[in-house]
């Protein structure tokens, strides 16, 4: 793994989002504490919705077109709703949001 | 011929070292001990009781000049290492040299201080040691006086306690959004704010500290957001750093900390570390449990043993009495793992337990930590707890027995329990009731007056209830808010109002939330009854919003915004239609619609052109429509008597004024009104929220109605004389559905509850009433009557439109 560093924590409201622009689309950054990331695809697989707008609960986010829920951990719908959004490694060190680069990158090559 | 052993730093590392040495071998060292403090090795964490006056200085020393002496430990204290020969293998201390064969730093870790304008001033201290802890001892000698301290973590916190409890005022200021959160979550940082809030200490949260004001000593303490607070005394408690300026110097590897390995030796084999110097495998420390098990690693490698140093789980708990907290473990929420919370609001009691793969990995306590040690135990020894999950959180003394049912559980209360804490009513004078007679909860609250005041035994009640009848009654199955709470809105209205919530940590601990944070359903319900009740001490939330009044514009199927100004009672110009054609232009909008609402909505605009699109409708006079808010949305008019044949008054000037004095105000689902300037209705007033229907004689306000998924035809509120008397009732019905509505209830089905005649006796016969639900409404305007797009597209608000990396230019690479 090599960490890319794309910004301070602070950037992102708590239990917001932000989205980071990649080869492979938009990748939401979603704070859920004060010291927690998480990183997905920013695009809800019902119909696309954005997820980085959708309402941060837990450790959940909800999508905020038609209201499907997703467990940022592992990308599965939660309830009835079927569907998984990709995860990607994040992490914070020293206030800076940390996402896997060669994760993002190879995968855009 | 014995070995030589230096040892830098009398700390409570080396002390544990020294005694671990001595136990298994006396003979084997000659041992010298430097410290800087002028002193030999005390209880460094029992500072806070010093400070508190719980204890003194001699109550905490654990080794005496007697144990130095018996043990043969030649004494350096008051005298600084200066430097590390590793060539001739020697320490140069202040008053000169001494030879090691094996040398131990235990130099501890250096307080941070944060690098603002001031901090050198005489009254700004750190807390570290027994000179700080005296220094901050004397300042409270001086009547009056004031401390800030900053950083709200453990140290900070003891620090503020031990203050205040000498009498000083203290304010702790706290960077990030509640205190201790590197060992507390949001809830358990609520209830201990509250904690020391009740103590009298001031806490102020998300407070970064900008400079330390002062000319010859400290004066006050200045925040970024301007606000200055008092201070002569300022206490920096906000982290650590490893004291590794010797290791550096004598070219020892470095990284954060001394580095070490699995038997404390750093990068020369000679010279080993112990204590907050070092870091082991990328880890740091900051308590003493896993420093005393380095003591013993230590000890055995100095004596030639095996030993290997492995970190273990910590705990902490705060020293401040009152506060009973406990944090072990790793509770930030990972993969796959899963949270059980328990909360008991009347006792101020939170427990959170964070389980992965059926073992517990972290827990949080705050008010009864008494479980504290098990959970513990459990989390270190990596319990299996899959069978008792269940109960697991009830702690040790609920395992092995079968789960409660809760109507048993109120069966088997004594006669003499009390159910009603408000109004002390027991469970006897309740059964008897229900016996008597009141078989339903209204007549049982009649009678008892039980469940009658903040309404959180309402549930018990009601088990009562059903215990007593058995199968004649019938439990009320109230809509609950979500699945976070079996509350209903209704119930957390008032709760909010009658235990004066003001925040949403408060909301989640006193009524009992089931999850840590809420949900999409309940957290805009729970923002928007703090902000219409507490305007002024909550602070709106926008992560609890849905994305349309977060981005302040309507969310398309396609991801892009629409885009509404408002055009004040319907009215436009040539200058806002040009100005409104142009941005239209600019920004490819590819619709333009004229809404049922009297005004122009611009379509398909993208995320990132918001900020400019609306800087340049302000340009041009213009504001945010709130089209999408659950607020005040438009105020329809007709051209009234100005043009109409047929007008009797200014329909388009008072729906103006209507609408100047409402907009930008929130509300439980939207508002629409409308003014008509005759019963021949052009502006369609009778279905409108709230609605004016101009006469000769004057105003007719009529309330309720509705066009969309119902169609319903407005209720006469009042006929109004003058236009005054128009705009203060249609403001006083506004705030009493602000306060009073259930969230998404829209006007016609909020009075479809209450009933119209509640309505008038609070607006139309209580004149006093109606001018003090006016009053509250105008304050609440205060705050927030504000244009949203001006703020979001200010210079600094703007970027967060956009994103906050772009990889794919380095993917070029
Ligand atoms: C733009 C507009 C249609 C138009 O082009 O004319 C419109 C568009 C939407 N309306 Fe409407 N309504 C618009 C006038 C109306 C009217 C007519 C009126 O205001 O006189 C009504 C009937 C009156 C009423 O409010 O009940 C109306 C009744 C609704 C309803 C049903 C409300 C109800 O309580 O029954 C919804 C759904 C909701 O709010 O839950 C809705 C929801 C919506 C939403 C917000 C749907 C959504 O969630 O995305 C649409 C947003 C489109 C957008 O992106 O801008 N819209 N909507 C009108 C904007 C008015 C304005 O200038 O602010
Ligand atoms: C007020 C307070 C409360 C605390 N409460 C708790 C608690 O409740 N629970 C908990 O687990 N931990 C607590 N801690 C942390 C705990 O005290 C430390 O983890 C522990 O003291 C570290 O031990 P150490 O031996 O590494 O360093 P220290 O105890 O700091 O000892 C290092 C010594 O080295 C000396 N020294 C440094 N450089 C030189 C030099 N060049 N020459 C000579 N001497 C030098 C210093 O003067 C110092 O005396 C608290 C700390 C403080 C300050
Ligand atoms: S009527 Fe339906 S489709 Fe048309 S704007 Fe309103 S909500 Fe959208
Ligand atoms: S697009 Fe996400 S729920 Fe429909």
């Amino acid at each position: 793994m090599s960490w890319i560093d794309i910004g301070a924590i602070d950037d992102i409201p708590l239990r917001g989002a932000r989205v980071v622009k990649t080869k492979l689309g938009c990748v939401a950054v979603f704070r859920t504490s004060e010291t927690e990331v998480f990183a997905t695809s920013d695009r809800c697989p019902h119909k696309n919705g954005p997820l980085s707008e959708g309402i941060v609960h837990g450790q959940k986010v909800t999508c905020p077109l038609h209201n499907w829920v997703f467990d940022l951990n592992t990308g599965e719908a939660q309830g009835a709703d079927e569907g998984k959004i990709d995860t990607f490694p994040a992490k914070v060190e020293a206030g800076r949001i940390l996402l896997d680069g060669t994760l993002l990158m190879n995968r855009a090559a | 011929m014995k070995q030589k052993l230096v040892v830098i730093g009398a700390g409570m590392a080396s002390g544990r070292v020294l005694e671990h040495l001595l136990e298994v071998n006396k003979g084997a060292y000659d041992i010298t001990l430097f410290n800087a403090e002028p002193r030999g090795n005390y209880n460094r964490i029992m500072l806070s009781p010093v400070l508190s006056g719980e204890k003194t200085y001699e109550d905490i020393v654990t080794h005496d000049a007697d144990w130095y002496e018996e043990n043969g430990v030649t004494c350096r204290f008051g005298e600084h290492v200066v430097e590390i020969d590793r060539e001739r293998k020697v320490v140069v201390g202040q008053n000169g040299e001494v030879a090691y064969d094996k040398l131990l730093m235990a130099t501890g870790s250096a307080p941070f201080i944060i690098p603002v304008p001031g901090k050198d001033l005489p009254g700004v201290i750190a807390y570290r040691d027994l000179d700080d802890t005296n220094t901050m001892i004397e300042a409270t000698q001086k009547p009056g006086a004031k401390a800030v301290v900053i950083g709200g973590g453990l140290l900070g916190l003891e620090a503020a306690a031990g203050l205040k409890a000498r009498g000083m005022d203290v304010t702790v200021l706290h960077l990030m959004g509640h205190l201790m959160e590197r060992q507390l979550d949001e809830a358990a940082g609520y209830l201990l704010r509250r904690a020391l809030e009740d103590k009298g200490i001031e806490v102020k949260c998300q407070a970064s500290t900008a400079a330390i004001l002062g000319e010859d000593k400290v004066e006050a303490v200045l925040l970024q957001d301007k606000t200055t607070i008092p201070a002569d005394l300022v206490v920096m408690a906000v982290g650590i750093r490893p004291e590794t300026r010797l290791a550096n110097d004598a070219s020892i590897e470095v990284e954060r900390g001394i580095t070490v390995d699995d038997a404390m030796r750093t990068s020369d084999p000679d010279v080993l570390a112990v204590g907050e110097c070092v870091e082991h495998k990328g880890q740091l420390f900051g308590l003493v449990a896993p420093l005393y098990d380095q003591a013993k690693v230590v000890a055995a490698t100095l004596l030639g043993d095996a030993a290997t140093f492995a970190p273990k789980e910590v705990s902490t708990k705060l020293k401040v009495t009152g506060c009973d907290l406990f944090s072990a473990g790793d509770f930030a929420e990972g993969e796959g793992r899963e949270d059980i919370v328990f909360r008991d609001p009347s006792r101020g009691v939170y427990k959170r337990l964070v389980i992965e793969n059926n073992v517990i990995v972290g827990a949080v306590m705050y008010g009864d930590t008494a479980d504290g040690n098990w959970f513990f135990g459990l989390i270190k020894d990596k319990t299996d707890i899959s069978d008792m999950r269940d109960t697991l959180i009830f702690g040790p003394a609920f395992q092995g027995g079968e789960p409660l049912d809760p109507l048993q559980a109120v069966a088997a209360l004594p006669d003499d329990a009390e159910i009603c804490g408000c109004n002390g009513v027991c469970k006897s004078q309740i059964v008897e009731a229900v016996q008597g007679g009141a078989t339903d909860l209204g007549a049982v609250r009649a009678q008892t007056k039980a469940s009658a005041s903040c309404g959180t035994c309402t549930g018990l009640v009601e088990q009562l209830m059903a215990v007593t009848l058995g199968d004649d009654f019938q439990m009320p199955t109230a809509q609950p808010v979500c699945g976070c709470t079996d509350l209903t809105h209704e119930d957390v209205r008032r709760l909010i109002k009658s235990q004066e919530l003001k925040s949403q940590a408060a909301v989640w601990q006193e009524l009992g939330w089931t999850t840590p944070n809420g949900c999409h359903v309940c957290r805009p319900a729970i923002n928007y009854y703090l902000l219409a009740d507490w305007p002024v001490e909550y602070k709106d939330d926008p992560q609890s919003r849905f994305v349309n009044e977060r981005r302040h514009a309507n969310i398309q199927k396609d991801g892009t915004y629409s885009v509404v100004p408002r055009m004040w009672g319907g009215m436009t110009t040539p200058d806002e239609l040009r100005a409104i054609a142009d941005a239209a232009e600019k920004y490819n909008v590819p619709t333009v619609h004229v809404t049922g609402g009297q005004r122009i909505d611009l379509l398909g605009v993208k995320g990132e052109d918001l900020p400019a699109i609306w800087k340049d409708l302000n340009d041009a006079g213009m504001v945010s429509g709130h089209a999408y808010a659950k607020g005040l949305r438009t105020v329809k008019t007709c051209v009234g008597k100005e043009h109409c044949r047929f007008g009797t008054q200014d329909s388009t000037g008072l729906g103006i004024k209507l609408e100047k004095k409402l907009w930008g105000s929130w509300s439980p689902h939207k508002v629409k009104l409308a003014v008509s300037g005759c019963p021949r209705n052009c502006a369609e007033a009778t279905c409108k929220d709230i609605g004016v229907v101009c006469v000769d004689s004057g105003f007719q306000v009529g309330v309720a109605g509705a066009a969309g998924m119902d169609v319903k035809e407005t209720e006469r509120l009042m006929d109004c004389e003058t236009e005054e008397e128009t705009i203060e009732v249609a403001t006083a019905f506004m705030q009493l559905y602000r306060e009073n509505a259930k969230y998404l209830d829209r006007p016609y089905k909020w009075v479809a509850k209450v009933g119209l005649d509640w309505v008038k006796e609070q607006i139309v016969e209580d004149i006093e009433n109606r001018k003090a639900l006016v009053a509250r409404f105008e304050l609440s305007q205060s705050i927030y009557q504000k244009d949203p797009w001006a703020e979001l597209a200010a210079p600094d608000e703007a970027p967060k439109f956009a994103p906050m990396a772009n990889l794919t230019l380095e993917a070029a690479e």
